[in-house]
């Protein structure tokens, strides 16, 4: 029997080094990713041992969330609360027991947490553990403008939106405002009340992050990546001329002009963009197909979730979507390429996509990554990580940029733009109405950059976005964008 | 040194172990070590010297090193129960001293020859079938989280499963040594019996929605049938048996299939139908919720653990995070706090025991006492890997306890029965001649 007994006793030591090797995986190799989980409650407990980070805006350096103590079962434990409330709910997010962690609060977790950071603050925290002391958690600094914020709610009010604001030469995100906003000291007190929160849209679902995660129909925003694809395609030049008919024919149907009583003769591609004529655009998009003025939409960042330090299920990639996800057409002859070309056929997209748009044409094309997170800053005083600005590509040439930064100057100047005008300052912006096929109610945009005057690159980059408007992107939205953009210039001027 | 002078060392460790535990539950509790925890350890360490002093009058030669194996694992098991509960970590301690009262009444009751057992061989198959159907007379049985594990006579209540265990080790040790070449030949008339265990394996499940203490059962079952008649077929036939049952009652059963899809895949993306409410939740959320947070606890150990009395187990307003911590789950509390450094090494105890019973049943000279040696300790291992490979998700996850670990009674009572069984094997086989 006793070669039997030995072969049975190898079975059970097999069994149980299973164990050894499942123990070692969950502690070890899938320990990250189940920290990450949003049901971790174990985790999330643990962690209110932490004296967590605190975030702060740029300016004026105000505290966004800092911590309360509470001695529970002779342990003290830090619960979080939010000063601004609304203000800066969709980008701070939330940390709470029962409700998992949304914002950065959930994606730099392990910097508040301090369980990362430079090798002397994680071994101060090492210490700090042994010693028993709670653990001080790494401070974050945004990169928010805490008043153009406020500036923003105001203008926004009841309705339902986004405003970004970012500068597109350093990627410092200025304002990112999403509205219906929710205070986050109540998601754990009082959910029952965010669930009540109304707004001129229904559901208003004012735990979205509209600004980075809501999809919208461009409308004539969309025309600036045509005209630019356009310029690139090397087809056409600002002076190229056409003939409006007040319509364009797709597939045999006819598309209109915002304004059909006036066509306008034969005009010139800038005039085009500067009074957002349909017709020229659903022709430009004919000629380039579908395609390549995907591929140029490409270069702007489309197809790609937008960049910034908030978890990634809190942004969207825009595109073309078909039954609820990004689509990516196969063939020229999928897609009508003339109404895509000013806005409309399944185009989605976010406001700050938009907004990476109007800032690459105000600084010659250089698509540059937007962040807000300014640094993160040790219990010690050290730097832990500092954002620097970042190149994502070059979107199109220095000379397309500066046509179609002339182009959205003159519509601010004369077009359809001229509520954003600022003196002192030299505006560029584009108008966009998206229709959601209810007559009356639509999508209204407004994106824009600005500068101190036509020669020097843009300082700041805005995109604005307002559902279920019975007016247009000129009328509704360039006034809100002019009044953020004021309040930030304001504070660029006099810091 | 003697084996007995190895096993006084190996206690005095483990009681060593013990009191350093008990004292790191204490000091984060209270911010001091209190003096009764220190008599708590004293009292630790002397149960087990007299348990020594019993093996000494009653098992002399017996190996020296299962006693303060079992001292260390029940060390841990007192711990984390007086952590979790200190109500319960008392009455966890008070059915040690029971256990190992037990453990002395056996091993000086079977001090002359432990193999009269063997003469009566049919009446413990007969009670192994008794207890194992016990739960499921009505009236008897107490149904827990689904499953009817428990019997409830007045005031008290036991888990006969895990007597059914050892009485079931002791009928198959007999039986095979009486009949292992006619079994191993496949003469039906010796087969029958065999046939009836995996019948009541099966009617278990059927009957008590019991899954763990059924494959358990059959798993020491097809072990000790291997190592009487050396028949890969027969052990074969014997999975696929088991197998083939388990499908059907997969089909059958909604709770198996429960359990299985748990397994394959505790978490969704998407909300699922959740039987317990009737609606739409994610699967985390619902009948996945307690092995998920069982593994939470366990990945918030990391490798060095959150230290003993440091680790989360309850929200700030005192709910519980994890459900059915102290029994089915204690592993995981257990893993939190000790981290990989001390569940590897839980399990390497568990690991030394399995190799020192083996080779009892190695040194052993007749087949009845090296089926019974084998038997009790692959029962040991299995027993583990059913519960602890549950809760790491290696199986799918059934109710039974760790051995020497868990809170209850009757577990605590039954692995001290098996071990006096082994040390009587073992002082036999290692009688100087």
């Amino acid at each position: 029997m006793n070669p039997r007994i030995v072969r049975v006793t190898y079975l059970a030591l097999v069994l149980l080094a299973v164990l050894v090797v499942a123990t070692t995986y969950w502690q070890t190799w899938a320990a990250a990713g189940l920290a990450d989980r949003q049901d971790n409650s174990v985790q999330r407990v643990a962690q209110l041992a932490i004296d967590r980070g605190l975030i702060f805006s740029f300016v004026p350096r105000t505290r966004l969330a800092r911590n309360i103590e509470r001695e529970v079962d002779g342990r003290t434990l830090y619960f979080r609360r939010y000063p601004q409330r609304g203000l800066t709910a969709h980008v701070v997010g939330y940390s709470t027991v029962e409700r998992s962690r949304t914002g950065l609060e959930r994606s730099l977790n392990d910097y508040l947490t301090g369980a990362s950071g430079n090798l002397s603050s994680v071994l101060d925290r090492t210490l700090d553990e042994l010693r028993g002391r709670p653990v001080r958690g790494n401070d974050v600094v945004t990169t928010l403008d805490l008043e153009a914020q406020r500036v923003a709610y105001e203008q926004l009010g009841t309705r339902c939106g986004a405003v970004f604001a970012f500068d597109p030469r350093t990627g410092k995100v200025k304002v990112m405002a999403s509205s219906p906003t929710f205070d986050p000291n109540l998601v754990e007190t009082d959910f029952a009340a965010i669930s009540r929160i109304t707004a001129d849209c229904t559901p208003a679902a004012p735990l979205i992050n509209r600004a980075s995660d809501g999809l919208y129909v461009p409308g004539s925003t969309f025309k600036v990546i045509t005209a630019a694809a356009a310029l690139e395609s090397g087809k056409f030049e600002p002076t190229s001329t056409f003939v409006d008919p007040g319509y364009c024919t797709v597939y045999g149907k006819r598309v209109n002009n915002f304004d059909t009583t006036r066509p306008f003769g034969t005009i010139t591609l800038e005039t085009a963009l500067v009074y957002s004529v349909n017709s020229v655009f659903c022709n430009i998009g004919l000629e380039l197909g579908a395609k390549a003025i995907l591929r140029q939409a490409r270069r702007f960042g489309f197809y790609e979730r937008p960049p910034l330090e908030t978890p990634a299920d809190e942004r969207s990639p825009s595109g073309l979507y078909r039954d609820g996800k990004l689509w990516t057409p196969a063939r020229d002859s999928d897609v009508d390429a003339g109404r895509m070309a000013f806005g409309q056929e399944r185009m989605l997209v976010t406001a700050e996509q938009m907004a990476m748009v109007a800032g690459a044409m105000g600084v010659r094309g250089r698509l540059v990554e937007p962040h807000v997170v300014d640094r993160i800053v040790a219990p010690n005083g050290d730097v832990v990580r500092r954002s620097r600005p970042t190149l994502v590509r070059r979107a199109v040439s220095a000379e397309t940029a500066a046509a179609i930064a002339r182009m959205m100057r003159l519509a601010v100047e004369r077009g359809t733009g001229t509520a954003a005008r600022i003196p002192g300052w030299s505006v560029g912006g584009k108008t966009g109405t998206g229709e959601t096929g209810v007559p009356g109610v639509n999508t209204t945009w407004f994106i824009a950059f600005a500068s101190r005057d036509e020669e020097t690159p843009a300082e700041l980059a805005i995109a604005v976005v307002l559902e279920r408007q019975s007016g247009t992107g000129g009328t509704t939205a360039a006034p809100i964008a002019r009044a953020v953009m004021e309040a930030i210039l304001r504070d660029t001027e006099n810091p | 040194m003697t084996a007995r002078g190895r096993e006084l060392v190996g206690i005095v460790l483990a009681g060593l172990i013990a009191g350093a535990a008990l004292a790191s539950v204490a000091i984060a509790r209270e911010a001091h070590a209190a003096p009764e925890v220190a008599a708590y350890g004293v009292l630790f360490f002397a149960l087990y010297v007299a348990a020594h002093v019993v093996v000494r009058r009653a098992a002399p030669f017996a190996d020296g090193g299962l006693l303060p194996l079992a001292a260390v694992l029940t060390a841990f098991g007192v711990t984390f129960n007086y952590r979790l509960d200190a109500d319960d970590g008392a009455r966890q301690a008070l059915w040690v001293v029971i256990g190992v009262g037990v453990l002395a009444f056996v091993l000086v009751a079977l001090r002359h020859d432990y193999r009269v057992l063997e003469s009566y061989r049919y009446l413990f198959g007969v009670s192994a079938i008794v207890l194992l159907l016990l739960p499921s007379v009505p009236g008897l049985g107490e149904r827990v989280n689904g499953v009817r594990l428990w019997v409830s006579a007045g005031p008290l209540q036991f888990q006969p499963g895990e007597l059914a265990k050892i009485c079931l080790v002791v009928f198959l040790a007999g039986y095979l040594r009486e009949k292992r070449e006619s079994v191993a030949s496949g003469r039906l008339k010796d087969v029958g019996p065999l046939l009836a265990i995996w019948g009541a394996a099966m009617l278990v499940i059927v009957q008590t929605n019991d899954l763990g203490s059924a494959l358990l059962v059959f798993g020491i079952f097809l072990a000790m049938l291997y190592v009487a008649t050396g028949r890969a077929l027969w052990v074969g036939l014997g999975l696929g048996l088991f197998l083939a049952g388990a499908v059907v009652l997969y089909e059958a059963i909604g709770r198996v299939r429960e359990r299985v899809t748990i397994w394959l895949e505790p978490w969704t993306d998407e909300k699922v139908y959740c039987a317990l409410n009737g609606q739409l939740e994610y699967r985390q959320d619902c009948g996945s919720y307690q092995l998920v947070k069982s593994l939470y606890s366990i990945a918030n150990g990391g490798f060095g653990g959150t230290g003993i009395g440091r680790g989360t187990f309850t929200s700030p307003d005192g709910g519980e995070l994890i459900p059915y911590l102290r029994t089915d789950f204690i592993y995981s509390a257990i893993a939190q706090e000790v981290g990989l450094i001390g569940a590897a090494a839980l399990l390497l105890c568990s690991m030394l025991f399995v190799v020192r019973g083996m080779r009892i049943a190695l040194a052993a000279e007749d087949g009845f006492s090296k089926l019974l040696a084998a038997g009790l300790t692959f029962g040991f291992a299995l027993q583990t890997f059913i519960i602890v490979g549950g809760v790491l998700r290696v199986v799918p996850l059934t109710g039974i306890t760790l051995p020497f670990v868990s809170y209850g009674g009757t577990s605590v009572v039954a692995n001290f029965v098996a071990l006096a069984l082994l040390l009587l094997v073992s002082s036999r086989a290692n009688v100087p001649r």
